[in-house]
C-alpha cells in the first residue's frame, strides 16, 4: 500500500498544482475584493462598503443590459434546447443511415468555427437583410443566440441518449403508445436531467457571449458582457468589479447546479 | 404480398424520413444563422471592396487575397511584402503556440494532482477548475487586467518590496497578451488532461518500479506516452482558441499587440475593407481546420499504437 502512493508521487507536481489554483482564483478573488472597496479606485482598498453595487443597480444602462441578456438567453436556450432534443433523437440508437454522421458534423461546426469569424459573418449578412427588410430589432441577436447554443445543448443530450436503450420504448409501444405518447410519458422523463444539463449550458454561453452580440448588436442592444466590453475600454471604477461581481456570482449558481445535476448520473 | 423483409425495409427507410424531419430545425438554424453566412464571407473573400466598406457585388477580383500577404507600394505600384499583416499573423501563432506549451506544463501537473486525490476531493478540485472554465471570459480577462495594469496588485507589492523601482509594464505588451491567454485557457487544458489520467491504470506504473524505474523514469516512459491523446486533446482545446483570440488581445493588448481576431475586426470597421477582412476570416478558419486535423490523426495514431 505504501508503495503504490510512492509510485503515484512524482516531485513537484503537488507544488505546481497548488501554484495553479491560487492563479486560478487570486485574479477572481482580488477582482471581488475590490468590488467592495470604499474608495474610488482599484489600486487600494480604502475601507469596506456597498456603495459601487448601489451605483451599478442605480445605473440605467447597466440594469437596461441585464434585462436584455437575461431576455435572449432564456429564448435562445429554449429554442435552442428543443431543436437539440429532436437532432440528438434524430442521431442516436440507430443502425448507421446515410446522412447520420453528415447531421452531427454540421450542428456541430458552429464548435469548429473562431468566434470572431462567426461573428463577422453574420455582420455581413445581418447588415444585408437589416437594410433590405428595415427591421432592426433584436431578433437578429436572438437568431445567432439560438444557433451557436445548439450545439452546447445538443453534446449532453445526445450523450445520455446514447446510454438508453431502446427496450423501454419498445414495451410501451407494444402496449399501442402512440410515438408522442412513448416520448411523453417514456423518453423524456428519462431524459430530462441532461435537457435540463443542455438548457443551463446553453443558457450560460448565451449569456457570456460577447464577441458575436458585438458585432451584430444594432444601435442601443447593448447586452451586459457588450456593456462591459464598452466600458473597460475607459478608465474603470470598481463599480465595473462590482457588475462582475454580481455576474460571477450568477455563473457560479448555474455552473453549481450543472455540474451535481451532470454528476449525479454516473 | 409484401414480404417480411419489404415490410422491414420500408420501416427503415420511414424511420430514416421521420429522422431526417426531427433533425430539420437544427439544421435549419444552423444553416441559416452559421454556416450560410460563412459561404457568404467566402464568396466576400473574392469580391471587389466597396467605397465605404461593404463590396461591390458580383465584381469578382482577387484583391483581398492577395492583400493579406502584399501591398501595393501607393507611389510606383510596386508590390512588396505587407509586415503589418505578417508580423500579426506571426504573433498570433507564436503567442497561441506559447500559450499552448505553458499551459501544458502547467496543467498536466494540475490534472495529474487532481486525479491522484482520493475520490471525495477529486471532486472538488475538479469543481474548482470547472468554475473558472464556465465563467465569464470577459470578466475573467478583466480580473486578470487588474492584477497586470501598472497600478494593479502584482506592481503594487513588487513596488512595496523595493524588487523594483517603476511599474512593470506587462498591459499594452505582447507578455501580456500571452498571460492574460494563458490564464483564461488553463482550464481547457486541465478538464481533458484530467479525463485522460482518470482512466490511467496504475498498475502499469507499478509494473514499471518493480522492474527499478525511477518515478522520474515512469512519468516519461509510461505515463506520458499513455496519456498522448489527452495531452494532444488539451493542446488542441487550447491552440485553436488563442489562435482565434479577440476579447483577450483587444484588452489586454490594447491597439497596437493586435492578434489576428482583431485584425479581422479592423478590416470591417476602419480598415473598410471586408475582401480583406473575409480572405483573413478564411484564413483563421483554415488555420484553425489543420490544427483540428493535426489532432484527428495523431489521435487516430495514437489510437492504433496502443493495439499494435
Amino acid at each position: 500500500m505504501a508503495r503504490r502512493h510512492s509510485v503515484r508521487r512524482q516531485r513537484g507536481f503537488t507544488t505546481i498544482a497548488l501554484l495553479c489554483f491560487v492563479l486560478l482564483y487570486l485574479p477572481i478573488g482580488t477582482m471581488v475584493v475590490f468590488a467592495f472597496n470604499a474608495g474610488t479606485t482599484v489600486g487600494a482598498i480604502e475601507g469596506l462598503s456597498l456603495r459601487w453595487f448601489v451605483t451599478a443597480w442605480n445605473n440605467e444602462s447597466v440594469i437596461e443590459a441585464t434585462l436584455r441578456s437575461l431576455t435572449v438567453a432564456p429564448i435562445a436556450a429554449f429554442v435552442a434546447t428543443i431543436a437539440a432534443t429532436m437532432a440528438a433523437l434524430a442521431t442516436t440508437r440507430t443502425a448507421s443511415y446515410r446522412g447520420l454522421a453528415f447531421k452531427v458534423a454540421f450542428i456541430n461546426q458552429p464548435l469548429m468555427v473562431p468566434e470572431i469569424v462567426t461573428a463577422v459573418a453574420l455582420l455581413v449578412v445581418f447588415s444585408r437583410v437589416k437594410v433590405w427588410t428595415g427591421y432592426t430589432g433584436i431578433g437578429y441577436l436572438i437568431a445567432a443566440h439560438i444557433a451557436f447554443c445548439i450545439p452546447f445543448a445538443f453534446l449532453p443530450i445526445r450523450a445520455r441518449l446514447e446510454t438508453m436503450d431502446l427496450s423501454l420504448e419498445r414495451a410501451a409501444a407494444d402496449l399501442y403508445a402512440t410515438p408522442w405518447k412513448v416520448f411523453c410519458r417514456v423518453t423524456f422523463p428519462l431524459l430530462w436531467p441532461a435537457i435540463l444539463a443542455g438548457f443551463m449550458l446553453a443558457f450560460v454561453v448565451s449569456l457570456d457571449d460577447v464577441v458575436i452580440t458585438e458585432f451584430i448588436k444594432s444601435a442601443g442592444q447593448e447586452t451586459l458582457p457588450t456593456y462591459m466590453l464598452g466600458q473597460l475600454r475607459r478608465t474603470v471604477t470598481p463599480e465595473m468589479n462590482a457588475i462582475s461581481t454580481m455576474f460571477l456570482a450568477l455563473s457560479i449558481a448555474v455552473v453549481t447546479l450543472f455540474f451535481f445535476l451532470s454528476r449525479k448520473k454516473d | 404480398m409484401a414480404t417480411a423483409s419489404e415490410i422491414a425495409t420500408a420501416a427503415a427507410r420511414t424511420d430514416v424520413r421521420n429522422r431526417w424531419w426531427l433533425a430539420t430545425p437544427a439544421l435549419l438554424i444552423v444553416l441559416l444563422a452559421a454556416i450560410g453566412p460563412l459561404v457568404v464571407v467566402v464568396l466576400y473573400s473574392f469580391m471587389v471592396k466597396g467605397d465605404y466598406g461593404d463590396v461591390k457585388y458580383w465584381q469578382f477580383s482577387l484583391d483581398g487575397w492577395f492583400s493579406v500577404i502584399f501591398e501595393r507600394d501607393v507611389f510606383d505600384d510596386t508590390l512588396k511584402l505587407a509586415d503589418a499583416h505578417l508580423i500579426i499573423l506571426w504573433r498570433s501563432v507564436k503567442l497561441s503556440l506559447i500559450t499552448t506549451l505553458v499551459t501544458l506544463l502547467l496543467g498536466f501537473p494540475t490534472a495529474y494532482f487532481i486525479a491522484t486525490r482520493d475520490r471525495r476531493w477529486r471532486d472538488f478540485w475538479l469543481f474548482l477548475v470547472t468554475l473558472p472554465f464556465w465563467t465569464n471570459l470577459l470578466i475573467r480577462t478583466f480580473a486578470i487586467q487588474e492584477v497586470f495594469r501598472n497600478e494593479g496588485v502584482v506592481n503594487s507589492a513588487l513596488l512595496q518590496l523595493g524588487v523594483i523601482k517603476r511599474p512593470l509594464q506587462i498591459m499594452f505588451t505582447d507578455v501580456g497578451i500571452f498571460l492574460g491567454m494563458a490564464y483564461v485557457y488553463l482550464p481547457l487544458m486541465v478538464l481533458p488532461l484530467y479525463a485522460s489520467i482518470e482512466r490511467f491504470d496504475f498498475r502499469f506504473a507499478e509494473a514499471a518500479a518493480d522492474l527499478y524505474a525511477s518515478n522520474f523514469n515512469v512519468l516519461r516512459r509510461i505515463i506520458i506516452p499513455m496519456m498522448r491523446p489527452g495531452i494532444i486533446a488539451g493542446s488542441i482545446l487550447v491552440f485553436i482558441p488563442s489562435l482565434g483570440a479577440y476579447v483577450t488581445p483587444r484588452l489586454l493588448g490594447g491597439g497596437r499587440n493586435l492578434m489576428l481576431g482583431n485584425l479581422i475586426e479592423l478590416q470591417f470597421g476602419q480598415g473598410r475593407n471586408w475582401p480583406l477582412g473575409s480572405a483573413l476570416s478564411i484564413t483563421l478558419t483554415g488555420g484553425v481546420m489543420l490544427a483540428l486535423l493535426v489532432y484527428v490523426r495523431a489521435a487516430s495514431k495514437s489510437g492504433s499504437g496502443q493495439h499494435g
